[in-house]
């Protein structure tokens, strides 16, 4: 097994674990956590990918590198995003939670 | 000569290896915050300059090793600074001045 | 190989641990860890300007708003988990999750041989572009609207975070105000660390054109470095009313704009360069683009207004 499959494998348990975390907690910061757990194993995939595109004098092929660059970037501005407006709801009701029966 | 270089790395390196093992032991096995934060910053800042001793001899050029010796330096700002801040929150007293 | 087979080991270990960690703040140092040791990871796939954008953005500016969020919801922490699903609904999600891990898994062995690439494109049309790194020829030339999308939707999560304001605070300062003794620890490295934090971010962005580096990187260091002054105290955050602070946003993604409508006249193409002048047009996109990018990831952290604007 390659090193590129090796960590292939490793993105697509990532992407199960995250996915895990966020359908089982309760709690939006943890479900936001696992998001990104998610983001890093697709990520990841798309490392795999470039390695494999290797050739021509440079590591990895660099298309699948700037778009994980930009992945990366957006990822946080969606998660700040986020954060912010799980804060909003805990100023507004006290409670951080997602239930809409209260 | 550059046997005796590798071997060198490889003695600093597993030593230093050895100083952050004996640190997270300490971590793993001290009772409180404060005990731990000591086991830790001694034990990883001498192993950090052990690493970064074994890479010295590996490094291309003397920019490289000044870049390594930088990053020593750097962490063990950052460590110190860090263990003072969560030790003045963890110490019994509190946070008094 | 034994290497690679132990970091993925940890890495999925530090997985495991962000999942099932009781605490919200171990769950987030686990977070910051991971993000760590995906940026080894993405070291050993040869991919250096990655592993810097992780290190930088994926772990460390993510883990301080993480950080700064969880400390923030501590009280919620117990509330929360009395609504944790029974084990019928956990039995069904681990299925669901170990069929998706599977699927993906069956991508991956399936991979097509030999692999697909660009690489040879890039290779090809990178002289023209006079850079020596083709991950930034990638990101300023050959996808360069992707580049100038993703600083239009840097600006539009910010004009999001801001819009959550309250109104009695509306156009007000972001965040609390630091206050840090100022004998003390954090004041000292701050005021030890900003300055040769700003030479270091400028020198990675400076040397993404030839080494991996680039503007995203440099930003978010020169972002931290902002984040780092703030916390200590040593300057609040301004006021989201002030108008340098948003001309200095939106310089990047207007210069970006502008010379992207520009190359209609010059090369015939939007956001196409003549060849004669290329890196040099590169360059100026870069040096504003890098300032506004690393003003918004810093008032992305720093979050919606809390205090009133000064009348």
């Amino acid at each position: 097994m390659s090193t590129a499959t090796l960590y292939g494998l490793c993105s697509a348990v990532l992407v199960g674990l995250g996915l895990f975390g966020l359908i089982v907690h309760p709690q939006p910061l943890r479900k936001i956590l696992a998001f990104n757990l998610i983001g890093g194993g697709v990520f990841l995939l798309f490392g795999v990918v470039a390695c494999r595109g290797a050739g021509m004098g440079f590591g990895g092929d660099p298309v699948p590198h700037a778009l994980v660059i930009t992945g990366l970037v957006v990822a946080f501005a969606a998660t700040a995003l986020a954060v912010a407006l799980l804060l909003r709801l805990f100023e507004q009701t006290g409670q951080a939670t997602l239930r809409s029966d209260r | 000569m550059s046997f005796a270089l590798d071997a060198l790395t490889i003695l600093a390196v597993s030593t230093g290896a050895f100083f952050f093992l004996a640190g997270t032991v300490g971590l793993l096995r001290f009772p409180d915050a404060l005990s731990r934060l000591h086991a830790l910053t001694k034990a990883d800042n001498l192993g950090l300059g052990l690493v970064v001793l074994g890479l010295l001899l590996q490094a291309e050029g003397s920019f490289a090793a000044l870049k390594l010796i930088g990053v020593w330096l750097l962490t063990l700002l950052a460590g110190a600074t860090v263990t003072q801040l969560i030790a003045r929150t963890a110490r019994p007293g509190g946070t008094h001045e | 190989m034994a290497f690679d087979t132990g970091l993925v080991l940890l890495v999925l270990g530090v997985a495991v641990w962000t999942i099932v960690a009781r605490d919200t703040f171990a769950a987030v140092v686990g977070f910051v860890a991971y993000g760590l040791l995906l940026a080894l990871v993405w070291v050993r796939l040869a991919a250096p300007d990655v592993a810097l954008t992780e290190a930088a953005i994926g772990s460390g500016v993510t883990g301080v708003l993480l950080l700064g969020a969880s400390t923030r919801l501590r009280r919620t922490e117990t509330s929360g988990a009395g609504e944790k699903p029974g084990i019928t609904l956990r039995l069904a999600a681990g299925m669901l999750c170990a069929l998706v891990s599977a699927g993906v898994a069956a991508i991956v062995l399936k991979f097509p041989e030999p692999a697909p690439t660009l690489a040879p494109h890039t290779a090809a049309n990178i002289a023209a572009t006079g850079l020596g790194n083709p991950v930034t020829a990638v990101l300023m030339a050959y996808r360069a609207i992707d580049t100038l999308l993703e600083t239009v939707v840097l600006l539009l999560a910010l004009v999001g975070i801001w819009s959550l304001a309250p109104d009695r605070v509306w156009g007000g300062f972001p965040g609390a105000r630091h206050h840090a003794d100022p004998e003390g620890v954090l004041t000292f490295i701050a005021q030890l660390l900003v300055p040769m934090g700003i030479l270091v971010g400028i020198h990675i962005f400076w040397i993404g054109s030839v080494a991996p580096g680039g503007e995203f990187q440099g930003a978010t260091i020169l972002a931290a470095m902002w984040i780092l002054a703030m916390m200590a105290g040593l300057v609040d955050a301004p006021s989201v009313s002030r108008r340098w602070l948003r001309l200095l946003l939106v310089a990047g993604p207007t210069v970006f704009l502008a010379i992207g409508l520009a190359g209609f006249a010059m090369a015939g193409a939007f956001l196409a360069y003549p060849a004669p002048y290329a890196k040099l047009l590169i360059v100026t996109i870069e040096v504003p683009v890098t300032l506004s990018i690393a003003a918004t990831l810093a008032l992305l952290v720093a979050g919606p207004a809390e205090r009133a604007p000064q009348r």
